[in-house]
């Protein structure tokens, strides 16, 4: 048998934390049952000692890592995901974690849960921070009012865990359910509920739903429920009676009256059972270090030096040399094979696949490896110690004027150094709207695999500005963004952004490993796509590259149906002043990775690297074409690394229509640059 | 008073929470209830959004949902009709009754 339990709790309060460790390295993301939505589950390693001395010791027991959420009345798609979890796929168990310096508002959503009548479990987090600042929590007492196991723990620490554990499977395997659910003091909203859940006592019956939670539902005002009970006009008609009458009595709006109602029953609870001297050492901390990180002044500098930090030390120090190792190793891996099909005389053109075309194409890509794990490691420090929402807190502003919120600052910056880390990064936000437009606009973001492009032209027209071209070029990268999201606000995405409501947790050190599994997590993630989409990507255009369209290998690219395709749609690129189908062909193999545009350049000119292929270039074209061509590389459809990732994160559809819209843009600007080039 | 027009440092007792519906909906659950105590803290570089600090955490809000949250005028304590069990104010008006 193996048992389901849900991990339920607020944002912040050390769920991925508690998972991470409950599940070590078991964990595996998969579409959720019951629920159309990609998430993390892990099976629960730690024997099980049975109460009763029977001898279950054997129980496996699988565990949902669910969205972090302060509610379950479904208005975000995160509560609505937890929400239809919970009702649909019937869990064995909730595992509710809560953040015990802050239990007021972490107890709401325990109200909530336990009217589901499903077994729980409280697991009391941070409760060493509770005891460090003279804090307590009397367990005990709290267990007694809520009627309901509670387990204090330290996830950070490992303090509790295994007996958090004993308690969870105790209660799913015996079925222990919340046993009071009844939360209101006599009054009108009890008078209401009750009169409710006796009118809808059958319906909820029948239909297998928990009453209590079904009659504050109807109170609240929540049509879905209507429908899932089938309640028909006459009963609706008394339903609504009800809580005109409860709105009339206790003064206040149904919404109000409820919620009120669950915060009334919480400050009983923790009258009895929290004591509280002061903020604890992690709060005082947190006001300190936020009296500089969100300062008046310094606050923006210090995020533009933190990141600029960041940055230097992924793509300049640490990414870039472990970059560098990896390629040599990955060169390395590659003579050898090369060596080794060539003793085993295998046939050229098999040879010429493995080593050109799987070799070098997964290769490259690979090599990036390193640096993108390195940037993980800086931005999941960032997040784990709650400097993030600080940034979108500081940020918002100036994100708002263009349609999206602080949370998408980030991701965007990410967008400097590589799309695909920036657009992974999009997950952090809450809405899908904003997650969509922010993708649409990250490749615009000048990233680190355009600068050898950059380089070879800038030095081959404008030797002596070549640094005023390349600033010039991630200026409009970033003006083109914003001019894209303005214009998608008004168009595709009218849809309004969503509230910033987000908490600002206190600062804390990130556990050690928490941030390994997740950076191990984000290496998988990479490597599946490496071996897949750009495996099968790379052997698509070294396909291209070799055959002819009568399908005979051929020895000069020219021949090849790669230069058909480019020679066909080099007229496209002939209003932007460049009309040679080498410089297409060169845009084309750029999908496998940007700076590919150099390498073919190199093979279709046969001019080899260095001057020679910048005087190769300069022969091709006059310098506005090049800066329109410059300006096209910038901003048309990302690698496949890039479109591979965009299409994981917001589909299929609106993957091909963020391609379809970054290079129409790059047309567009591309070719207003090169009139503007031309009357100098 | 709004809860948009405090300054740094100054504080009030929520009296009416209002606003879109799904948005007044997740200010409730996060503890926005009125009757609840709550002070601004500080307000963001660029001059929106604020935090500000209730039930014993930190919040940020813009001041356009700031403004649909309306305060209790401290010194009329009446004022607060639909003030809760939970408000500091109202419960110890309740005692000296």
């Amino acid at each position: 048998m193996k048992l389901k339990i849900a991990l339920v709790g607020n944002q912040n309060c050390g769920k991925t934390t508690l998972f991470n460790l409950l599940t070590g390295s078991s964990q595996h993301v998969g579409n959720f049952p019951g629920v159309t939505v990609e998430g993390k589950s892990g099976t629960i390693r730690q024997e099980f000692i049975p109460h009763d001395g029977s001898d279950e010791k054997h129980i496996e027991a699988e565990l949902f890592d669910l969205p972090g959420i302060y509610s379950i009345a479904p208005y975000t798609p995160e509560e609505i995901v937890t929400r239809d979890f919970l009702m649909n796929e019937h869990p064995d168990a909730i595992l509710n974690i809560l953040d015990a310096t802050n239990i007021e508002r972490n107890l709401y959503l325990t109200l909530q849960l336990e009217e589901l009548q499903i077994p729980m479990v409280l697991a009391l987090n941070m409760m060493d921070e509770v005891v460090a600042a003279g804090n307590s929590i009397d367990v005990m007492k709290l267990q007694q009012d809520m009627q309901i196991d509670a387990v204090p723990i330290s996830a950070v620490k490992g303090d509790g865990v295994s007996e958090l554990v004993n308690r969870i499977i105790d209660a799913a395997v015996y079925k222990k359910k919340p046993a009071k659910i009844d939360f209101c003091e006599v009054g009108p909203v009890h008078q209401a509920i009750h009169s409710m859940a006796h009118l809808i006592a059958d319906h909820a019956d029948s239909r297998g739903l928990p009453l209590r939670y079904c009659a504050t539902c109807l109170i609240e005002g929540d049509d879905s429920m209507v429908e899932r009970l089938g309640i028909n006009a006459n009963e609706k008609d008394i339903l609504g009676h009800i809580t005109t009458e409860m709105e009339r009595d206790a003064g206040t709006d149904r919404e109000a009256a409820i919620a009120d109602m669950r915060y009334a029953y919480i400050a009983k609870v923790t009258k009895n059972s929290v004591h509280r001297v002061g903020d604890t050492i992690e709060q005082k901390r947190s006001v300190k270090i936020d009296n500089i990180l969100t300062h008046k002044y310094f606050g923006i500098p210090i995020f533009l030096g933190i990141m600029s930090l960041i940055f230097y030390l992924t793509f300049g120090v640490i990414g870039k040399t472990l970059s560098d190792w990896f390629s040599m190793g990955i060169d390395f891996v590659t003579g050898l094979a090369d060596k080794g099909l060539t003793a085993y005389g295998l046939n050229p053109a098999f040879h010429s696949l493995i080593i050109d075309g799987v070799f070098a194409g997964v290769g490259s890509v690979l090599s990036f490896m390193p640096t993108i794990l390195v940037l993980f490691f800086f931005l999941a420090l960032l997040e784990d110690t709650g400097y993030m929402a600080r940034v979108a807190f500081v940020m918002d502003t100036a994100l708002r004027k263009i349609g999206l919120s602080g949370k998408s600052f980030v991701p965007m910056l990410i967008g400097f150094g590589c799309s695909v880390p920036a657009i992974m990064a999009t997950r952090t936000l809450s809405s899908r709207r904003d997650k969509k437009m922010t993708i649409f606009i990250i490749p615009f973001m000048s990233c680190s695999a355009k600068l050898p492009v950059y380089a070879l032209f800038a030095s081959a027209f404008f030797p002596d500005k070549a640094a005023l071209v390349m600033i010039f070029l991630y200026l409009m990268g970033f003006t083109v963004a914003i001019i894209a999201a303005l214009f998608l606000k008004n168009t595709v995405f009218t849809g309004k952004p969503v509230p910033f409501v987000l908490e600002l947790p206190a600062y804390r050190m990130p556990g050690v490993r928490s941030m390994a599994l997740s950076i191990k997590e984000k290496a998988g993630d990479f490597l599946r796509k490496a071996f897949t989409i750009i495996f099968a990507a790379t052997i698509v255009i070294w396909f291209l590259r070799n055959f002819d369209i009568r399908l005979n290998l051929v020895t000069d690219t020219s021949h090849s149906i790669l230069a058909v395709i480019g020679t066909a749609i080099a007229p496209i690129f002939g209003p932007l002043g460049f009309n040679d189908w080498r410089l297409s062909t060169a845009l084309i193999t750029g999908l496998t990775a940007k700076e590919a545009v150099v390498s073919t350049l190199a093979v279709l000119t046969g001019a080899g690297t260095g001057a020679a292929l910048g005087a190769a270039v300069a022969s091709m074209m006059s310098s506005a074409s090049a800066l329109a061509f410059l300006t096209f590389t910038l901003l048309y459809m990302p690698c496949v690394a890039a479109m591979a990732v965009t299409r994981r994160e917001i589909g299929k559809r609106n993957a091909f229509g963020a391609m379809a819209f970054q290079t129409i843009t790059a047309w567009i600007v591309a070719f207003i640059v090169y009139h503007i080039a031309l009357l100098f | 008073m709004k809860l948009s027009e405090l300054m740094p440092g100054q504080g009030g007792c929520i009296k009416v929470v209002g606003g879109e519906k799904a948005l007044r909906h997740h200010l409730l659950d996060m503890g926005l209830t009125p009757g609840t105590q709550i002070t601004v803290r500080k307000i963001a570089p660029l001059g929106d959004p604020m935090e500000l600090t209730l039930r014993g955490y930190e919040l940020t809000l813009r001041k356009d949902d700031a403004a649909m949250i309306e305060l209790a005028d401290k010194p009329d304590l009446y004022a607060c009709a639909s003030c809760s069990a939970s408000c500091p104010y109202h419960s110890l008006e309740k005692a000296k009754k």
